[in-house]
């Protein structure tokens, strides 16, 4: 059941020579700039671009151009949501067990259990046009998975919603990717999604793999600058009270207040490291030791184990100045206010 | 918004006055000259009925047809992509541009009884398509047909066909695609394009005296009767057009509420 890709795409203005693997339950974010080839990667899988050379394999068949796209068990999410306009909620999810040769009852059915799975079981009888956005896209989630795919492809799935939908859209998807068996690959933008939902991660520059590995593999080491930027990001599960948060045996205060389970996430560069004890405003302060240090571009990523594990950006001066290398003891301050609150599932 | 960048200068304004009263004059005139006292004793003669009635069925047999080979033909110059797509694109749209007397005496070079296809069908067949009923619905197909092909290519088009490859990766084939995806989403588009062509083919004229004659009860239509009738005694002329007039407006009514207006939005 398990992915195996090797896609080589060649146009006029560039060339996309990506290989990626992953296995059943993996979630495999797919990062990096416009352009990059995130796209076309997908696109190539599920047979929509043809393929200059390379090969997919998927649960032990063998995708070459002789494989039709309706042939391939996949699930596709899209940016732009594209529910069909003029069916239902309810038809919208039927559409692909029908296209594949369920009855009429069984796919409809199929339907009404999904539709219950994602909660807008009452609003199966809607048109796209009366749902909200982020009710559309997961109705769009259900009809990509209602066809029980082997595959599924997620192309920038909460790109087109608001700050707010997508947060809360993103709890839900989380969920759905974990109930989920099969492979996900996971177009995005966002370095939330990257540290929350993936088990893997692979970073395309200008059509080839920058890097890959765990999420927390690459935000500790990154290669380069753009990758340490794509999916550096210190994310603390917690528990909010007000803006008090616990995270684990530690705590740290954020501007935003919240009651409930969150992330909290900051920056690699909102980070400061010092030898001694912090005396300014900053509230959050931790002791830890270095377990990694890996340079890239201009500056340097510390990976300490403080809170939980914690990245930080320092120039290569401190590096020398604090002394930083494996086992070093430090203080590690982040400013309240550099700390962004999201609801967690 | 509009307001913000000053009003409109007036020589446009008046230029444009112009316009609508050269297009609504003649229309008010054919309303005021109408003979509206006798206009139930001539719209009910036998001509005039038989004319009507024959305007409808053939119109609506074309705009049958229209639909059954158009709608294809839309859908492959819109969704397919082939060599020399833009060349069979220019080739039905010839007919838009011809005067409709060169469209007749083409369908009779082609379906007369020498023609290529008509002289077979002559010949081995004894079928003789010229001055039938079949040859003015094959007249108003040929002039309307262009029309709804174009119109619905268009929506086509303007649909997103971001749709076909959705339906694709949920395992539809492309005959399910089009059925269930294609047309219901351009249900609007399709319908408008059968009204205007429903509307061309009441109007024409000229390719069906060519090619059909103007036999009372058989392939006079009304605009055919009109004409003798304008000669003959133009009251009654007059009283037809009227009818005419009415259905078009109805047409048009059908055009703005029913359809444009929901094509529009998505």
């Amino acid at each position: 059941m398990s992915l195996e890709a090797h896609v080589v795409v060649r146009r006029p203005a560039h060339v996309v020579d990506v290989a990626i693997d992953a296995a059943p339950g993996d979630v495999v974010a797919v990062v990096g700039p416009n352009g990059s080839g995130k796209t076309t990667l997908l696109r190539a899988i599920a047979g929509l671009v043809p393929l200059s050379e390379g090969l997919v394999r998927c649960a032990g068949e063998t995708w070459d151009h002789r494989v039709t796209v309706q042939e391939r068990r996949i699930g596709m999410v899209f940016q732009d949501i594209l529910l069909f306009p003029h069916l239902s909620a309810r038809h919208n999810v039927a559409f692909g067990p029908r296209s594949r040769g369920a009855g009429r009852t069984t796919a409809l059915a199929a339907a009404d259990e999904w539709l219950a799975r994602i909660g807008l079981i009452d609003f199966a009888d809607r048109k796209p046009a009366e749902l909200s956005g982020g009710q559309a896209q997961k109705v769009a989630l259900a009809r990509a998975l209602a066809s029980d795919p082997v595959l599924l492809l997620l192309d920038e799935p909460m790109a087109a919603l608001d700050v707010r939908v997508a947060m809360e859209l993103r709890v839900d998807l989380a969920r759905h990717l974990r109930e989920y068996g099969g492979i996900s690959l996971l177009v995005t933008h966002d370095a939330v999604d990257v540290q929350t939902m993936a088990t893997k991660v692979v970073v395309l520059e200008d059509g080839k793999v920058a890097q890959q590995g765990t999420p927390a593999e690459v935000a500790a080491a990154p290669r380069t600058e753009h990758v340490a930027r794509l999916v550096g990001l210190n994310v603390l599960r917690g528990s909010s009270t007000g803006t008090h948060v616990r995270v684990g045996s530690e705590s740290l205060v954020s501007v935003t207040p919240y009651d409930g389970d969150v992330l909290a996430c900051f920056r690699p560069s909102a980070v400061t490291i010092t030898a001694d004890e912090p005396t300014g405003s900053a509230r959050n302060r931790w002791r830890g030791r270095v377990l990694s240090v890996a340079p890239h571009g201009e500056v340097v990523r510390v990976h300490l184990d403080a809170a939980g594990g914690v990245l930080a950006d320092v120039t290569p001066e401190s590096v020398v100045s604090l002394g930083l290398e494996h086992g070093r003891e430090l203080w590690v301050t982040v400013k309240a206010s550099e700390i962004q609150i999201h609801p967690a599932g | 918004m509009t307001a913000a960048v000053g009003r409109p200068p007036l020589r446009l304004l008046v230029l444009a006055g112009l316009a609508v009263l050269f297009l609504v004059i003649p229309l008010v005139g054919l309303i005021a000259r109408s003979p509206w006292q006798s206009l139930p004793r001539i719209i009910t003669e036998p001509d005039a009925r038989d004319a009507l009635v024959l305007s409808l069925l053939t119109s609506g047999a074309a705009i049958l047809l229209c639909l059954v080979f158009g709608l294809p033909l839309a859908w492959v110059l819109g969704r397919v992509e082939f060599r020399g797509r833009s060349l069979l694109r220019a080739l039905v749209t010839v007919p838009l541009v011809l005067p409709p007397v060169v469209a007749g005496v083409a369908l009779l070079a082609a379906f007369g009884r020498k023609g290529v296809v008509g002289g077979p069908l002559y010949d081995w067949f004894d079928i003789t398509l010229p001055f039938t009923t079949l040859a003015v619905v094959l007249a108003h197909t040929f002039v309307a047909l262009p029309f709804f092909v174009i119109s619905v290519e268009g929506s086509l088009r303007a649909s997103a066909q971001e749709y076909d490859v959705v339906a694709a990766v949920l395992g539809a084939s492309r005959w399910h695609t089009f059925t269930r995806v294609t047309v219901p989403m351009t249900l609007p588009g399709i319908t408008a394009g059968m009204i205007l062509g429903f509307a061309r083919s009441l109007g024409e004229f000229g390719a069906t005296i060519t090619f059909a004659g103007n036999y009372p009860g058989s392939t006079q239509t009304m605009p055919l009767l009109t004409y003798v009738e304008l000669q003959r005694d133009p009251q009654a002329a007059y009283a037809l057009s009227l009818v005419m007039l009415v259905i078009s407006l109805v047409i048009l009514a059908l055009l703005r509420e029913r359809w444009i207006g929901q094509g529009v939005s998505r």
